[in-house]
C-alpha cells in the first residue's frame, strides 16, 4: 500500500506535463520491433483499415477484369478457369477481407475513442487478431499467384467443392482462408463488446451510447453467434478433403445441403455484420450534417437489435430452390419481408431528422443521402426476391446479382466511403478536399448505376450469374457493355479518393479537435489523438456532450501516470469500478499468430500439422501470457 | 476545451472479481461464441440424425462406461472447483496453490479418460457421417478439455513463483469460471453422444 501511495496520480499534474508524461507511458516503442509490437487501438485499426482497402483495390481490380470480359459476347480475356478463379476471388476478398473487416476495423479505432477510454479492451489480442487478418489474406492472394486461387464460389458448396470434384488445393485454400479470417474476426468482436460493456467513460450510461458503438456492439454479438457456424463448417469440409470424413458425401449418410444451411447460417447474419455499422456511420454523419441530435434514437437502436435478431432467421431464402417443404418455404419469406421493417423505421428517422435539420451538404452527406436512394432500391428488390416465385424465377441469375450489389455497395460502401471523409481529419490530421469529394461521390453515385442497373434487366432476360462469356444471339451485349463503361467510372470514382487521401495526407487544410462541429467524444480530443487518447477521461452528462457544453469538459481524475491504466466502470449505469492495468507493447501476438499461420497453412498438407503445430502455439501463448515483471502485471 | 475535474477516482481498487472486472467478460464472450459452436455441431448432428434412415449408420452405439465415468467426474470436479473460486476470493495463496493442482490432476485423469472414449467410439470418422459427426464434436470439447487444463496448469505454476500478487486470484476465478463452461458443455454432448443412438 505504501508504494501506491507514492504513485503520481494524473490529479498531480497538470496541461503540458500531464500530456508529455501519459504520452511517454502509452506511445509505442520505436523502430522495426517496436512498431511490431504495438497494442495501440489507433495505430492496429489504423493498419486494418489501409489493408482492408487494400484487398478492396484487388478485389476491385477483379471486377474490372470481368467486366472487361463480359463487355461483349465471347471475349477470350480470361479463360473459363481463371474466370472461376477471378469471381470466387473477387467475392471472398470483399466479403472477408474487405467488407467485415474494414468495419471493424473503424470500431478497433473509433469505439474507444467515442466511449472514452485510453486503449481498446485486450489490446494484444488486438494485435494477433490483425496479424492473422493481414496472413489470412496474404495467404489467399499468393495462392491466386500460384494459380490455387479458389474456383468454387465465394460460398463453396459441397458437392462441387468436395475433393471428388476439386482435387487440387483450391478448395483447402478458400476453407483456411476462412478459419484466418474468422479467427481476427472473433477477436475484434470480443474485444468490442468488452469495450462498450466495461470501458465507457463515467456517465455514459446506455441511453448516451454513441449509435455507432451502439451499431456496433449488435454487429459483435452477431459475428460470436454466426461466425461458429462457418468455422464448423469450414473444418468439416476441410476434414472431409483431408481426412475422409463424410459430413458431405451422400454414399456414408453425409448431406450436400448440411453444407448450404451451416454455410447460410452464418451467409445471412453476414449481410447485416456488414450493414449493420455502415447504418451506425451514417446515423453519426447525419447527425453532425443535419446540425441536430438524430431523431428517434430509441427507434434506432432497438431497430439495431431488431434487425440483430431477425438476421438469424433468414438463412433459408437462399436456399429456396433445393425443394424445401412449404411451410419452411413460407416462414423464411415472412421473416425476410419482416426485416424490412426495423430498416424502414431507420431510414425514416434519418428522413425526419434531415427534414428538421438545416443540411449542410459537405462530401460526407452526399455519400449517406447516396446510401439511402441505393439501399432503398436494393432493400425492394430484396422484398422481390424474398418471395418464393419470383425469387424461383431469377435464381442464379444477374437480378441477384444486381440486389446484392445494391444492397452491399449502396448498404455498406457509400456510407464508408462518407465515414472515410467524415473521420480522416480525426485519424490523419487533415481534411479531404471536399471539391474532389464532389467529384468522388458523383462518379460513385452514377457509375455504380449506371454498372448495376442494367443487371436487373439482364437477370430477368435470363442471363445467368458466373457465366465467363455468351454467345451474341442471346441479345445481352448492349446492356453489358453499359454495365462495363458504368463500372469503369465507378472504378475511376475509387481511384479519385485514393489521389485525394495521398494528396490530402501531405496537401490537405489542417484539422483542429473538432472540425465539423460534432457533438461525439472522439471530437473532444486532438487530430489525430495522442497515444494516451485523453489526457484525463471524460465525464459524461448528455448523449451529445460536446453540444451540451462547447467549451468545457467534465473529466475524472485519479488515474496513474505511471503506467498504462483504463477506467472500468458498470455495465448499465457507467460508474466508475476498478482502475485496472492495460498491456503493455508485446512481440508474442506476432509470434503467435505466426505458430498459428503455421499450423493453419500445414494442415491443409498434412494432418500432423495438429501435432507439431500445437507446441509452438502453446508456447508462444504462455510467453503471452506469463507476466514480465513490469509495474502493470505485479499489481 | 477547458478541463474541469467533476470527480476524483484515485481510490478505487486496482482489481476487482467477477462481472466488475473486464477479463471475466472476456471470458463469458468466448464461451458465449464458443458454447454457440457445440450448438452449431449439436444442429449439425441432429440434420445428419433427422436425414438418415439408420443411426448410427454402420456401427454400433458407443461403449457406455468411458463417456458415463467423465460425466460423474465432471459433476464432482465442480465441488473442488468452487473451493478454488472461494480461496481465490479470500487471497489464501496456499490454499490456491492446494486447489489449482488438485484441479490440474483432475483435468488429466479426464484427459486419459478422453482417450479411452475415442477408442471406444465404436466408428471411426471416415466410417460414415455419423462417425465423422462424432468424431467432431468429442474433438470439440476435447480441445475446450485440453485448453483449460493447460491454463489451470500454467496458473498452478505462476501461483508458485514470485508472480502471484493479488490481481492474480482473479485470474484463477476466471478459470473457475471457464471449467465450470467446460463442465456444463459435455452433460448435452454425453446425452447425445452415448444415448441418442440408443433410442
Amino acid at each position: 500500500m505504501a508504494a501506491e501511495q507514492r504513485e503520481i496520480r494524473d490529479d498531480a499534474l497538470d496541461g503540458s506535463q500531464l500530456a508529455a508524461r501519459l504520452e511517454s507511458i502509452w506511445r509505442t516503442p520505436s523502430g522495426l520491433i517496436g512498431t511490431l509490437m504495438s497494442v495501440d487501438h489507433k495505430i492496429i485499426g489504423r493498419r486494418y483499415i489501409v489493408t482492408a482497402f487494400a484487398f478492396l483495390f484487388l478485389g476491385g481490380m477483379l471486377a474490372i477484369l470481368m467486366r472487361i470480359q463480359l463487355a461483349g459476347a465471347e471475349q477470350r480475356l480470361l479463360s473459363p478457369d481463371l474466370y472461376n478463379q477471378v469471381f470466387t476471388m473477387h467475392g471472398s476478398t470483399m466479403m472477408f477481407l474487405f467488407a467485415v473487416p474494414v468495419m471493424e476495423a473503424f470500431a478497433v479505432y473509433l469505439v474507444p475513442l467515442m466511449v472514452g477510454t485510453r486503449n481498446i479492451a485486450f489490446p494484444r489480442l488486438n494485435a494477433f487478431s490483425y496479424w492473422m487478418f493481414l496472413f489470412g489474406g496474404c495467404f489467399l492472394w499468393i495462392s491466386f499467384a500460384f494459380n490455387v486461387g479458389p474456383d468454387v464460389g465465394w460460398f463453396a458448396y459441397t458437392p462441387l467443392s468436395s475433393l471428388q470434384f476439386t482435387p487440387s488445393k483450391r478448395a483447402d485454400v478458400w476453407a483456411q482462408m476462412i478459419t484466418f479470417t474468422e479467427v481476427a474476426a472473433l477477436a475484434v468482436a470480443v474485444e468490442i463488446i468488452v469495450t462498450v460493456f466495461k470501458q465507457r467513460a463515467p456517465g455514459m450510461t446506455l441511453d448516451r451510447i454513441p449509435l455507432f458503438v451502439w451499431a456496433m456492439l449488435v454487429t459483435a454479438f452477431l459475428i460470436m453467434f454466426a461466425m461458429p457456424s462457418i468455422m464448423i463448417a469450414s473444418t468439416s469440409l476441410i476434414l472431409d478433403r483431408l481426412v475422409s470424413t463424410r459430413f458431405y458425401d451422400p454414399s456414408s449418410g453425409g448431406n450436400v445441403l448440411l453444407w448450404q444451411h451451416l454455410f447460410w447460417f452464418f451467409g445471412h447474419p453476414e449481410v447485416y455484420i456488414i450493414f449493420i455499422p455502415a447504418t451506425g456511420m451514417a446515423s453519426m454523419i447525419l447527425a453532425t450534417f443535419a446540425r441536430r441530435p438524430v431523431i428517434g434514437y430509441p427507434v434506432i437502436v432497438l431497430s439495431l437489435i431488431a434487425t440483430g435478431f431477425l438476421s438469424f432467421g433468414l438463412w433459408v431464402h437462399h436456399m429456396f430452390v433445393t425443394g424445401l417443404p412449404q411451410l419452411g418455404a413460407g416462414l423464411f419469406t415472412a421473416s425476410s419481408m419482416l426485416i424490412a421493417v426495423p430498416s424502414g423505421l431507420q431510414i425514416f428517422c434519418w428522413i425526419a431528422t434531415l427534414w428538421d435539420g438545416r443540411p449542410v451538404y459537405r462530401t460526407p452527406l452526399l455519400f449517406v443521402l447516396g446510401f439511402i436512394v441505393i439501399f432503398v432500391i436494393g432493400g425492394l428488390s430484396g422484398v422481390m426476391v424474398a418471395s418464393v416465385p419470383i425469387d424461383t424465377q431469377v435464381h442464379d441469375t444477374y437480378f441477384v446479382v444486381a440486389h446484392f450489389h445494391y444492397v452491399l455497395i449502396g448498404g455498406a460502401v457509400f456510407p464508408l466511403i462518407g465515414a472515410v471523409y467524415y473521420w480522416f481529419p480525426k485519424i490523419c490530421g487533415r481534411m479531404l478536399s471536399e471539391r474532389l469529394g464532389h467529384w468522388n461521390f458523383w462518379l460513385a453515385f452514377c457509375g455504380f448505376n449506371i454498372a448495376f442497373f442494367p443487371m436487373h434487366i439482364l437477370g430477368l432476360m435470363g442471363m445467368p450469374r458466373r457465366v465467363y462469356t455468351y454467345t451474341p444471339e442471346m441479345g445481352w451485349d448492349r446492356l453489358n457493355l453499359l454495365s462495363s463503361v458504368g463500372a469503369a467510372i465507378f472504378a475511376l470514382s475509387f481511384a479519385v479518393l485514393l489521389a485525394n487521401a495521398i494528396y490530402s495526407l501531405r496537401k490537405g487544410t489542417l484539422a483542429h479537435d473538432n472540425p465539423w462541429g460534432a457533438s461525439t467524444l472522439e471530437w473532444a480530443t486532438a487530430s489525430p489523438p495522442p497515444p494516451q487518447n485523453f489526457d484525463r477521461i471524460p465525464a459524461v452528462t448528455h448523449r451529445d456532450p460536446l453540444w451540451a457544453d462547447s467549451n468545457t469538459l467534465p473529466v475524472i481524475a485519479g488515474l496513474s501516470a505511471e503506467r498504462r491504466e483504463v477506467l472500468l466502470t458498470s455495465l448499465a449505469e457507467a460508474e466508475p469500478q476498478i482502475r485496472e492495468a492495460s498491456p503493455e507493447p508485446s512481440i508474442w501476438p506476432l509470434l503467435t499468430a505466426i505458430a498459428t499461420t503455421i499450423f493453419f497453412i500445414g494442415s491443409i498438407f498434412t494432418p500432423w500439422a495438429v501435432m507439431w503445430g500445437t507446441p509452438p502455439m502453446a508456447i508462444t501463448l504462455i510467453g503471452w501470457f506469463w507476466p514480465t515483471g513490469s509495474k502493470e502485471d505485479e499489481e | 476545451m477547458k478541463q474541469s475535474v467533476v470527480r476524483n477516482v484515485g481510490e478505487l481498487p486496482t482489481f476487482g472479481f467477477g462481472p466488475q472486472s473486464g477479463p471475466w467478460w472476456g471470458a463469458m464472450s468466448f464461451m458465449a461464441l464458443e458454447g454457440m459452436g457445440f450448438a452449431i455441431a449439436i444442429g449439425a448432428y441432429l440434420y445428419l440424425y433427422a436425414v438418415n434412415p439408420t443411426w448410427p449408420i454402420g456401427a454400433l452405439p458407443p461403449d457406455l462406461w468411458p463417456g458415463t465415468a467423465e460425466t460423474i467426474i465432471f459433476l464432482l470436479s465442480i465441488i473442488p472447483n468452487q473451493y478454488t473460486n472461494r480461496v481465490a476470493h479470500r487471497q489464501d495463496l496456499h490454499k490456491v496453490r492446494v486447489w489449482l493442482v488438485v484441479m490440474s490432476l483432475i483435468g488429466i485423469v479426464l484427459l486419459i479418460l478422453r482417450g479411452f472414449e475415442f477408442a471406444h467410439l465404436n466408428t471411426r470418422w471416415d466410417n460414415s457421417a455419423y462417425g465423422s459427426v462424432v468424431w467432431l464434436i468429442l474433438g470439440l470439447h476435447t480441445t475446450h478439455l485440453a485448453t483449460d487444463l493447460g491454463d489451470t496448469i500454467v496458473l498452478a505454476v505462476l501461483m508458485f513463483t514470485a508472480h502471484a500478487k493479488p490481481r492474480r486470484f482473479s485470474d484463477v476465478t476466471d478459470n473457475v469460471f471457464y471449467w465450470n463452461f467446460v463442465v456444463i458443455a459435455w452433460l448435452p454432448l454425453y446425452v447425445l453422444l452415448d444415448w441418442v443412438p440408443r433410442l
